[in-house]
């Protein structure tokens, strides 16, 4: 591998009206590693992620895919954000799909896979997540952690070479969010390159190999998981987060 | 009534009351057969063809003008923001008289048929378009955003994943105005297509059996209209998506 990260962020900026939500904050990402986003609500973090697969297009800055800028790409974004695989908080499985039917539906549609090989390659997916007995079932049937799930593997199956995931677990229970970090934890292991925005303070710093203190728009720390809970800064902010750090 | 009938003997009580109606109904058996019945089968395959045709036609013209509406960029919203003022807004009865009497005089002419099917297909698809933008409407945000985070264009996402659930949310409202779509089309006959009431209506003058005539036709648009229901019911069971809708659901939620 070269040393050109898989992604680049540069003085990325947003604002909602008055409000800042971004004020230019850059970070690379290298392959395999895995960056956790922390910091309390309405700090721009969720925001973050949207502007680098460009769901939201940022006011300013730049995101570098493998070198690529995306940010003006254009009609080509569609297919950088294929290498750019979303989990979203409220999983956004497609309600009117099976399980199986909502991982192939990209792969049919976007990669133009034949029908066999999209439910091939859709049932591989929904099996590493250890899905795959819950393939015929519609998402108002599945618990919140095998929605995520069933979306982990839909994400999976395009292939990506970084996953975004905005806040994975916050919609779940306690039990639930436990079987969604161990897919997360096993992708890691297999070596997937992450970014993760997540209130689970336990989990960023065992799974992270840098985490991202963020405030008011800012990156106002980062570093490695040994270091950030005890610095300063996030002592500061741990009081912002109030229960959520000692989950 | 004068009682020049051919019955001289006088009908005393019940039993006579209900002799005579018999009678009298028997005696109709002939008009039925061979004049009312007749002419209301061909109207009725009339009124079939035209709402036959105009049905698919005005589901997907309204389908088009409403994703416009939701999806397409400003001056296709404004376009298909007038089409649905002007052609919900015009009366269905002036719609056609324009049609059929005003066209012709720059030089197009729809003739009857034609005429009755576009006023109808106009129409239809106005107040169609109108229950599908809200059911596009209703649909989550974050169904599109993730067809987008998978690479689907905007154009893709809103097809495969929007515009399928929006059309089961839509069916309660678009069956409602396909069976006024059945009932409405009774309006062709004023631009002279010999639909179902136009066929009634000749009869019923002609051989002034008024109460007869259109009594048979209310009952065929009946019939029409509860076929119609009971196959919007069973399309909405096909299409029920399990967990969400429909009535009693079969999961093994919570296994």
């Amino acid at each position: 591998m070269s040393d050109v990260p898989i992604l680049k962020v540069e003085n990325l900026c947003k604002s909602y009206g008055d409000l800042e939500v971004l004020k230019s904050v850059s970070f690379e990402v290298r392959k395999g590693e895995k960056k956790v986003f922390v910091g309390p609500s309405g700090t721009g973090k969720s925001t973050l992620l949207r502007c680098i697969n460009q769901l939201t297009a940022p006011d300013s800055g730049f995101v570098y895919l493998n070198g690529e800028e995306i940010v003006h790409s254009g009609k080509k974004i569609n297919a950088y954000r294929q290498k750019m695989g979303m989990v979203f908080q409220n999983f956004n499985l497609f309600d009117h799909l099976t399980a199986v039917r909502n991982v192939e539906l990209a792969l049919l549609k976007v990669k133009k896979m034949d029908r066999k090989s999209a439910r091939e390659k859709a049932m591989y997916e929904l099996e590493q997540v250890g899905m795959a007995d819950r393939a015929d079932f519609y998402p108002a049937q599945l618990s919140g952690g095998q929605a995520q799930r069933v979306s982990i593997a839909r994400a999976l199956a395009m292939d990506p070479e970084v996953m975004l995931f905005d806040e994975p677990t916050s919609a779940l229970d306690p039990e639930l969010k436990r079987e969604v970090m161990e897919v997360m934890r096993t992708l890691a292991a297999q070596g997937m390159t992450c970014i993760v925005v997540t209130h689970e303070m336990k989990f960023a710093t065992s799974f992270a190999t840098e985490i991202y203190l963020m405030e008011k728009g800012e990156i106002v720390e980062h570093g490695p998981p040994s270091e950030i809970p005890t610095s300063p800064n996030f002592v500061k902010t741990r009081a912002f987060m109030g229960s959520y750090a000692d989950e | 009534m004068d009682n020049l009938t051919s019955t001289p003997v006088p009908s005393d009580g019940p039993i006579g009351f209900f002799q005579s109606m018999l009678d009298s109904i028997i005696s109709q058996i002939p008009f039925w057969q061979d004049i009312l019945l007749p002419a209301l089968w061909d109207g009725l395959w009339v009124t079939m063809q035209l709402v036959i045709m105009t049905a698919p036609l005005g589901f997907l013209l309204g389908l088009l003008v409403a994703v416009s509406r939701v999806y397409g960029p400003a001056p296709v919203k404004w376009l298909a923001q007038l089409y649905v003022i002007f052609f919900r807004g015009c009366p269905l009865l002036v719609l056609l008289f324009i049609l059929y009497f005003g066209l012709p005089s720059i030089g197009i002419v729809l003739g009857s048929f034609m005429s009755a099917l576009v006023g109808f297909i106009l129409c239809n698809s106005a107040y169609n378009s109108e229950y599908l933008r809200g059911a596009l409407q209703s649909i989550k945000r974050g169904q599109l955003l993730a067809a987008r985070s998978l690479g689907m264009t905007k154009a893709q996402g809103v097809l495969y994943v929007v515009v399928p659930q929006a059309l089961r949310r839509a069916l309660p409202g678009v069956s409602n105005e396909f069976i006024y779509l059945i009932k409405y089309s009774s309006l062709a006959y004023v631009v002279a297509v010999i639909e179902l009431t136009g066929a009634a209506k000749i009869i019923a003058s002609k051989y002034f059996m008024y109460f007869e005539a259109f009594a048979a036709v209310g009952i065929f648009y009946l019939v029409l209209v509860t076929i119609t229901t009971f196959g919007v019911t069973w399309l909405e069971k096909k299409y029920a998506i399990p967990g969400v809708s429909g009535a009693a659901v079969k999961t093994e939620k919570g296994k």
